[in-house]
């Protein structure tokens, strides 16, 4: 059986393959990649390498986008 | 009539007025309203992607980033760490320079919180974003910002969506006289006609949500404040008869029968 870790997305709590990479991530969510940004434990993510960012146990992602505000 | 600049951060606008994008009942009924207003600016929200319900309608889908001006702004930051951090966000979505700065120190009254405010503007544009900043209508802490390096000055009309319009007209025309930053009155106007004051005040421009988004008819009030704007600004370089206590007669008094 393959290991399993928690992280929060957008506080929700998944449970994922320990082997996930935030790519994993955006695209099993069908995340527009151009039209959001990424933060990783608070960390601002370079959109053009989390092919190459490895998902740990309790990692904390946020995705943001626009929205109507004033 | 010479040509009426309104530059931002050495980018040129026709429109001087800019809208929120926020309480419409859809984002159809927003989009439809910014085109009616002539707005080339708006304000957005940085929020999380709903991961759920994805099928929700995104913004860039209504309003064309390429061809509308987005101005992130820090709605519903409490502390300057909260703003940076949207901030920062905001310029990764695809690098946005140019920023609305709102820290707010008071959930009931909204009123911006300016020790925070002023400390985000200084750390903003050592990192290179052009601030717009969110303030009280204070002569003093305007000159503070612009000092800290602050791209324009956006001062309350009154509280954020009370539709108050124009609380403090001698504070506003102070700021006007002391700089030469784009003025903009930012939040509390509730109908065109207070758009047209601030503009006869010397404002280089509003901004406006909750009035237009509101209205009973958005439509038609985003085009009236559109119009008021147009009014107001020309009506200020008209430069106004002086007032006076007693009348003045319109025709002439030699000839009367």
């Amino acid at each position: 059986m393959k290991k399993k870790i928690k992280i929060k997305l957008n506080g929700k709590l998944k449970t994922i393959n320990n082997k996930s990479t935030l790519f994993n991530i955006v695209q099993k969510n069908k995340i527009p990649l151009a039209k959001v940004a990424i933060e990783l434990n608070q960390e601002i993510v370079d959109k053009k390498k989390i092919k190459n960012i490895n998902l740990k146990n309790n990692d904390k992602i946020e995705i943001v986008h626009f929205i109507g505000g004033g | 009539m010479k040509k009426d600049k309104f530059i931002i951060s050495k980018k040129n606008f026709s429109s001087r007025l800019i809208v929120g994008t926020g309480k419409y009942k859809s984002m159809h009924e927003c989009a439809k309203a910014i085109k009616l207003s002539g707005a080339e600016i708006v304000t957005v929200a940085v929020r999380r992607v709903n991961i759920t319900d994805k099928k929700k309608p995104l913004l860039m889908d209504y309003i064309d980033p390429k061809k509308i001006t987005y101005l992130p702004n820090t709605a519903g930051c409490f502390n300057s760490k909260e703003a940076l951090r949207t901030l920062r966000l905001a310029r990764e979505i695809g690098g946005w320079k140019l920023v609305k700065l709102e820290v707010l120190g008071d959930k009931k009254n909204l009123f911006p919180e300016m020790i925070e405010t002023l400390k985000s503007t200084e750390i903003l544009t050592k990192e290179g974003f052009k601030v717009m900043v969110y303030c009280n209508d204070d002569p003093l802490m305007a000159k503070r910002l612009e000092n800290s390096g602050a791209c324009a000055i956006m001062p309350l009309a009154a509280p954020i969506g009370s539709g108050l319009g124009i609380i403090n007209e001698i504070n506003i025309k102070i700021i006007r006289k002391q700089t030469k930053l784009p003025l903009i009155i930012d939040a509390g106007l509730g109908q065109a006609s207070d758009a047209a004051i601030a503009m006869e005040l010397g404002c280089d421009g509003v901004l406006v949500n909750t009035a237009i988004a509101k209205a009973k008819k958005p439509f038609q009030m985003a085009l009236a404040f559109k119009n008021a704007v147009i009014a107001g600004r020309q009506s200020y370089l008209s430069g106004r008869i002086k007032k006076t206590l007693y009348g003045n007669p319109s025709s002439p008094k030699s000839g009367i029968i």
